[in-house]
C-alpha cells in the first residue's frame, strides 16, 4: 500500500525555521510509523533525524507528534492512520533536529523529584518485605518509560515550562507510595511549590498520551491528596501550595 | 573534509554503555574513582529495559532450591562449554545481588508473605534436572525495565557522571594497555578523547546482523569491534542464540515466562510437540532445542496454514495471569498483530536473541588479550559484550540479567581497587587520527552505496544460512556474500554532511561492526564441526567432545580471521549427553 506522510523538518545547519516535507512511500499492512520513517530515511533521505531503539515500545526513544497527537512511533500502525499522516517532535522542548528534542530540561525536572528509594533503616539481610497489596499501589507508575509523551501534551507545561510536569510526577508517586520509602518529606518541597502539582488542572491529556497506559491524571490526583494529608497532619510540613494555584478545594 | 573539532577529558574509569552492566559497573566504581559513562543512547534507552521474564537466583523463597542446582543448570545449558568457575561465581552471588537490587528499591512481585516471588523458567530445575524449579525473580514482565531504572535512579543519587548520545569510535590500546578512548558526540559532530586509566566495555549484543531479531535497532556490537580491530580476539563467536518464541514477522519478543506460567506450543495440527523432543520439561526446555523443534515441525509441514510459525497457546492461563503477570505481552500481541491473547492462538517464530560470544574476560571482567590468560591492562568487558563464559553454546533465560549486574559490579569493583596502583598510561601522538579517518572515509566520497542496502543483504545471508540450522555449503556461500559485502562496505557514501545529529554516519558505523563479527560468527561457524548448543551443523549433527569441548577465539590479522582454541574450564560437572 502506498502512504502520504508529512513530517516537520529541521536541519539547525542550515534552516532557520522548521518546515514540512510530504512523501509517499510504499507500506506492508502491519507497518508502524516508525518502519514509514525508516523507509524514508533508508530510500528517500537518509539524513531524516529521529530516535529510535527497542522498536516495540520500551525504551521510550521514540515519542512524538503523531496526527496531533503524542504517540510512540513504533506503536502506531499506519493502517489506522488518517492520512497524510503528519509528524512532528513533541511541543514545548526545543527541537535539536527535525523529529529530535532537547531532553535536558525533562530531566532536569525528573532528577529534582528525587527518583530513587530513600531510607534511613539499614537494609535487612535478605530482602526488605512487601505485601502484594503494598506492591499494587505503586504498579502503574513503575510502568514509566521516561519518554515525555505525557508532559508535553500537557497545556500547563505549554503556558509554563517551569511546571514539573506528569511525568516527573509519575515519578514521584512511583516512591511516594512505595511502602519501603521514606522521602516523602525530601519530596514534598519541589512538589508542593508554585511550579509543582497545584499546576496540574486535570485536563487528562497526558493520561490519553501516555503510551504505557498509566493512568497519570489520577497518580497526580494521588499525590495532591498525599501533600494535602501531610499538610494537615501535626508533624507535617506547612501548607505552602495555596498561592500558586491552590489545592482542588480552593 | 575539515577535521572535526576535538575535546579532551580525562577520567580515572570510562565506562562505555549504560545498559545493566554498565551502570552496575559504575555505581560498583564511582564509590572509590571519577568515573565517567559514555553511552550513545540515553541511559534508560538501553536494551536491558526490554528484558522482560526474570533474573535467575536460588533464593528458595516459594520452593528448595540451591546455587549448586543452579550453577548445574547453567552448565548443562550451555552444553558443558561454559567455564564452571565462572558459573560458580555468578550462581553463588546472583542470591546477593538480587537482595541488593531489592535493597535499591527493584519492586519485585511478591508472594502472599511479602517475599520476592519466583516462578518457572526454561531449563531450570530442582535437583538436578528432576523437575522445573522456581527460580526467576520478576517483576511482571517487565523485570529488565525495572533493573534498568532501578540502577540509573542509583547512579542519581551516587551522582555519576554521564556522556549520553556519545558514540564510541575507538579504543587507544598500545604496547598491551588501554589508554582511554574516542568518542563521537552525536549532538555537536565533535570527537571527544577520554584519557583514562581503565575503560570498562558494556555495548550489549548484536543481534542486529539477522533478519528477524528481537534485539533494538542499535544492538550492533560496537565495542566488541572496535576492540577486535584493535587485536583483541572474540570467544565463541559460532554461538548465537535464536529465541524460540518472536512474534511472527517482526522478531518482537514474548518470554519465556509465558511458558513459564503454563503457556504451550503447538504445531499447524494443534498437537504439542515438544512432548516428542523433551518429554521431561516440555516446553520449558532450553532454548535452543525449542528453536530447533520449530524448524523441524515448519520444514516437516507441521506449521500453522504450511508457513513458517508455530503458535503460542496462552488460552488456558485465563485472563488474570495475562493481565497480572504478562501484561507488556499481551499489549504487544494486541497492537502488532490485533489478536487478543486471552481468546486466541499467538503466531510465533524464532527470533534472533542473544550473542553467547564476545570479549574473552577473567572472572574480574578484565579483558584477555591473547584470549587465554594475559590480561589487557586497563580494559574491561562485562554483560553480552564479554564471554566470561557463563553461557558457553547456550545460554539460559534469566542469566543475562544475572550475569550483567554480577560481572558488571566485579569489573567496577576491580577497577576502583587497581587504580590506586596504576600510573597514567601515555597517549598516543594522535589519538584521535583513526577515527578521523573513519569517519573521512564514510563521509568524503561524491557518491557511493547507501549502507541501508548492505545492511539489508547481510541480514538476509545471516539469516539464510547462519541461523538455527547451519551446514557447511551454507556457511562458504555465506563467507563468499559476506566478503563481497564487505568491499562494498569500503565505497559506502554517507550523504549527510551535517554534523550534529548525523544518524546517516551512525547507522552507516554500526553496520560496519556489523560487517565484521558477521564475517568473525560466520568463520567460526564453518570450523566448528560439530553440534553443541545454538551451534547446530547438519553436517555434524552429533557433539563431538573429543575434538570440540573447547572455546575458539578469532582474532582479525591482516584482513584475514584467525582461529585459536583454548579449554573449558570444568570443575564440578563433567559433560555429560544432554536430554531434558
Ligand atoms: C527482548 C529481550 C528480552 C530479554 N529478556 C531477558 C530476561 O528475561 N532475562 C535475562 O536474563 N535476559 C534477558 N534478555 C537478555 C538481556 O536483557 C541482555 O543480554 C542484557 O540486558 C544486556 O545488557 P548489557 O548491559 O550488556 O547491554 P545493553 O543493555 O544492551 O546496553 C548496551 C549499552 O551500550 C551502549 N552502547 C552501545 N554501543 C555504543 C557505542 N558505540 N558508544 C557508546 N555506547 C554504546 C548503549 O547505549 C547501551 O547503553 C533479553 C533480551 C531481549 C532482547
Ligand atoms: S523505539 Fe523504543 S519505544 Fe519506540
Amino acid at each position: 500500500m502506498e502512504i502520504r506522510i508529512k513530517i516537520q523538518r529541521f536541519d539547525p545547519e542550515r534552516d532557520e525555521a522548521p518546515h514540512w516535507r510530504q512523501y509517499q512511500v510504499g507500506a506492508q499492512p502491519m507497518d508502524r510509523v516508525l518502519d514509514v520513517l525508516h523507509t524514508v530515511r533508508w530510500q528517500h533521505d537518509g539524513g531524516l533525524a529521529f530516535r529510535r531503539s527497542c522498536g516495540h515500545g520500551i525504551c521510550g526513544s521514540d515519542a512524538m507528534e503523531i496526527n496531533g497527537r503524542n504517540r510512540l512511533a513504533c506503536k502506531e500502525l499506519v493502517k489506522s492512520l488518517r492520512q497524510p499522516i503528519t509528524v512532528a517532535p513533541m511541543r514545548g522542548f526545543r527541537v535539536v533536529k527535525d523529529l529530535m528534542v532537547d531532553m535536558t530540561a525533562f530531566f532536569e525536572k525528573y532528577r529534582a523529584v528525587r527518583p530513587y528509594l530513600m531510607t534511613d533503616d539499614a537494609p535487612p539481610e535478605k530482602e526488605r518485605l512487601q505485601s502484594p497489596e503494598q506492591r499494587e499501589r505503586y504498579d502503574d507508575t513503575t510502568k514509566c518509560i521516561l519518554c515525555g509523551a505525557c508532559t508535553t501534551a500537557c497545556p500547563s507545561f505549554w503556558a509554563n515550562g517551569k511546571f514539573l510536569g506528569p511525568a516527573a510526577i509519575v515519578q514521584a508517586h512511583r516512591f511516594l507510595m512505595d511502602s519501603r520509602d521514606q522521602g516523602a518529606e525530601q519530596r514534598a518541597g519541589v512538589l508542593n511549590d508554585a511550579s509543582g502539582v497545584w499546576r496540574c488542572r486535570t485536563i487528562f491529556n497526558c493520561t490519553d498520551a501516555c503510551p504505557r497506559g498509566i493512568q497519570v491524571t489520577k497518580a497526580i490526583g494521588d499525590v495532591k491528596k498525599l501533600l494535602v494529608a501531610r499538610s494537615a497532619s501535626p508533624d507535617g510540613p506547612p501548607a505552602r501550595a495555596q498561592r500558586a494555584g491552590g489545592p482542588p478545594s480552593a | 573534509m575539515a577535521p572535526r573539532t576535538v575535546v579532551r577529558h580525562q577520567f580515572d574509569a570510562v565506562i562505555v554503555g549504560a545498559g545493566g552492566a554498565g551502570l552496575m559497573a559504575a555505581l560498583e566504581a564511582s564509590k572509590r574513582c571519577r568515573v565517567a559513562v559514555v553511552s550513545k543512547l540515553y541511559p534508560t534507552r538501553s536494551h536491558t529495559g526490554t528484558a522482560q521474564g526474570g533474573i535467575g537466583a536460588a533464593l528458595a523463597n516459594v520452593e528448595p532450591d540451591s546455587w549448586e542446582w543452579h550453577m548445574f543448570d547453567t552448565v548443562k545449558g550451555s552444553d558443558y562449554l561454559a567455564d564452571q568457575d565462572a558459573v560458580e561465581a555468578m550462581c553463588r552471588e546472583a542470591v546477593e545481588v538480587v537482595y541488593d537490587l531489592e535493597h535499591m528499591g527493584l519492586p519485585f512481585n511478591r508472594t502472599p508473605e511479602g517475599k520476592i516471588d519466583q516462578r518457572r523458567f526454561g531449563g531450570h530445575t530442582k535437583e538436578f534436572g528432576k523437575a522445573p524449579v522456581r527460580r526467576s525473580c520478576y517483576a511482571a514482565d517487565r523485570t529488565g525495565h525495572m533493573i534498568l531504572q532501578t540502577l540509573y535512579q542509583q547512579c542519581i543519587k551516587q551522582q555519576v557522571t554521564f556522556f549520553d548520545e556519545y558514540h564510541l569510535l575507538d579504543l587507544l590500546i598500545e604496547h598491551g594497555r588501554c589508554a582511554g578512548l574516542v568518542a563521537l558526540c552525536l549532538a555537536t559532530g565533535e570527537l571527544h578523547v577520554f584519557h583514562a586509566k581503565s575503560v570498562l566495555l558494556a555495548t550489549g549484543g548484536f543481534g542486529r546482523m539477522f533478519k528477524v531479531t528481537s534485539n533494538a535497532y542499535t544492538l550492533t556490537g560496537d565495542g566488541c569491534a572496535v576492540a577486535f580491530r584493535r587485536g583483541v580476539p572474540l570467544q565463541d563467536m559460532e554461538f548465537f542464540q535464536f529465541h524460540p518464541t518472536g512474534i511472527y514477522g517482526l522478531g518482537i519478543l514474548v518470554t519465556e515466562g509465558a511458558r513459564g506460567e503454563g503457556g504451550v506450543l503447538r504445531n499447524g495440527r494443534g498437537e504439542r510437540f515438544m512432548e516428542r523432543y523433551a518429554p521431561t520439561l516440555l516446553d520449558l526446555a532450553p532454548r535452543d532445542m525449542i528453536s530447533r523443534a520449530i524448524y523441524l515441525e515448519i520444514r516437516d509441514g507441521r506449521g500453522v496454514d504450511g508457513k513458517d510459525y508455530v503458535h503460542l497457546d496462552l488460552r488456558h492461563l485465563g485472563r488474570d495471569v495475562i493481565e497480572g503477570k504478562l501484561p507488556d505481552i499481551a499489549d504487544f500481541v494486541r497492537t502488532y498483530l490485533g489478536v487478543d491473547p486471552v481468546k486466541e492462538l499467538v503466531p510465533v517464530q524464532p527470533t534472533a536473541h542473544y550473542a553467547m560470544g564476545g570479549l574473552p574476560t577473567t572472572l574480574e571482567a578484565q579483558v584477555l588479550a591473547d584470549g587465554v590468560s594475559r590480561p589487557l591492562i586497563g580494559l574491561y568487558a562485562a554483560g553480552e559484550c564479554a564471554c566470561v563464559s557463563v553461557h558457553g553454546a547456550n545460554r539460559l533465560g534469566t542469566n543475562s540479567l544475572v550475569d550483567i549486574v554480577v560481572f558488571g559490579r566485579r569489573g567496577g569493583r576491580h577497577m576502583a581497587n587497581a587504580l590506586a596502583s596504576m600510573d597514567w598510561p601515555t597517549m598516543p601522538a594522535a589519538p584521535e587520527a583513526r577515527a578521523q579517518d573513519l569517519i573521512g572515509r564514510l563521509t568524503s566520497p561524491a557518491s557511493g552505496e547507501s549502507a541501508a542496502q548492505i545492511r539489508a543483504e547481510l541480514q538476509q545471508i545471516m539469516m539464510d544460512h547462519v541461523s538455527v540450522f547451519r551446514v557447511g555449503d551454507g556457511l562458504k556461500e555465506a563467507l563468499g556474500g559476506l566478503s563481497s559485502l564487505r568491499s562494498r562496505y569500503q565505497h559506502v557514501a554517507v550523504r549527510d554532511r551535517a554534523l550534529q545529529f548525523n544518524v546517516e554516519l551512525e547507522e552507516a558505523l554500526e553496520l560496519g561492526y556489523l560487517l565484521d563479527l558477521a564475517w568473525a560468527t560466520a568463520v567460526a561457524a564453518l570450523a566448528r564441526t560439530e553440534s553443541r548448543g545454538a551451534h547446530s551443523r547438519e553436517d555434524f549433527p552429533k557433539r563431538d567432545d573429543a575434538n570440540w569441548l573447547k572455546h575458539s577465539l578469532a582474532s582479525l590479522h591482516d584482513d584475514t580471521v584467525a582461529l585459536a582454541y583454548k579449554p573449558v574450564r570444568i570443575t564440578k560437572f563433567p559433560p555429560k549427553e544432554r536430554t531434558y
